[in-house]
């Protein structure tokens, strides 16, 4: 078992991690019952799903100068990912997505009405 | 069949499995967010994908088209989001 095998066998994991995360977030994505649910399961092979698979990429590819290029590729999709899931599920929430059973508490009501309300003195 | 095969199939597979599952919530989804929300987790298999071709082959050529990739799948998601909820002026 000579060190390149070690790395080849972590690579490998790696990826075979990421696949899975990706096929958790299908799972979820088809379980869950509610928009704001599905969303929680869609974000998930974007962060953390494409860092195993960087991961993966970068210990296969053994070029030290391809950790920068890799780590931007991911702080990109770690930036964006939960502001798109933010504007999706600001959305969701103003067009009336929302099932109200499925809400334990909902916070944002009071926030909404208040802000209505100072907007309408 | 080495170990690196073995692991791609088994990727193959599993990415296979998520993409019929997120393309079923693409059709079926009610509401159009839902369906914005497949598509973007479909982008996301499309990266693991590339990610899994990267490893396979052994190059690291489409690394830029992966981060375009999410970028494009980032932007299509909020330009949605952002317009789904005007009014019809």
């Amino acid at each position: 078992m000579s060190w390149h095998t070690v790395l080849d066998v972590i690579a490998l994991l790696c990826l075979v991690l990421g696949a899975l995360m990706s096929l958790s977030a299908a799972i979820g994505l088809v379980r869950f019952p509610d928009l704001l649910s599905r969303m929680h399961a869609g974000t998930k092979p974007q962060v953390f799903g494409l860092f195993l698979m960087l991961t993966a990429v970068a210990i296969e590819s053994g070029e030290p100068r391809m950790i920068p290029l890799l780590i931007l590729a991911w702080v990109f999709q770690l930036l964006t990912a939960p502001v798109s899931a933010h504007m999706v599920g600001r959305a969701a929430y103003r067009s009336k997505h929302l099932h109200e059973e499925n809400l334990m508490q909902d916070e944002l009501r009071d926030v909404v009405a208040r802000a209505g309300h100072e907007e309408s003195r | 069949m080495t170990m690196l095969d073995v692991a791609v199939w088994l990727c193959g597979a599993i990415l296979a499995l998520a993409a019929a599952g997120t393309i079923y919530r693409l059709a079926k989804g009610p509401s159009l967010l839902d369906r914005v929300i497949a598509s973007d987790v479909l982008l996301a298999i499309v990266g693991a994908c590339l990610a899994v071709d990267m490893v396979y082959n052994h190059h690291t050529n489409n690394i830029i088209l992966l981060v375009i990739v999410s970028l494009v799948g980032f932007l299509g998601s909020v330009t949605v989001a952002r317009n789904v909820g005007l009014e019809r002026s």
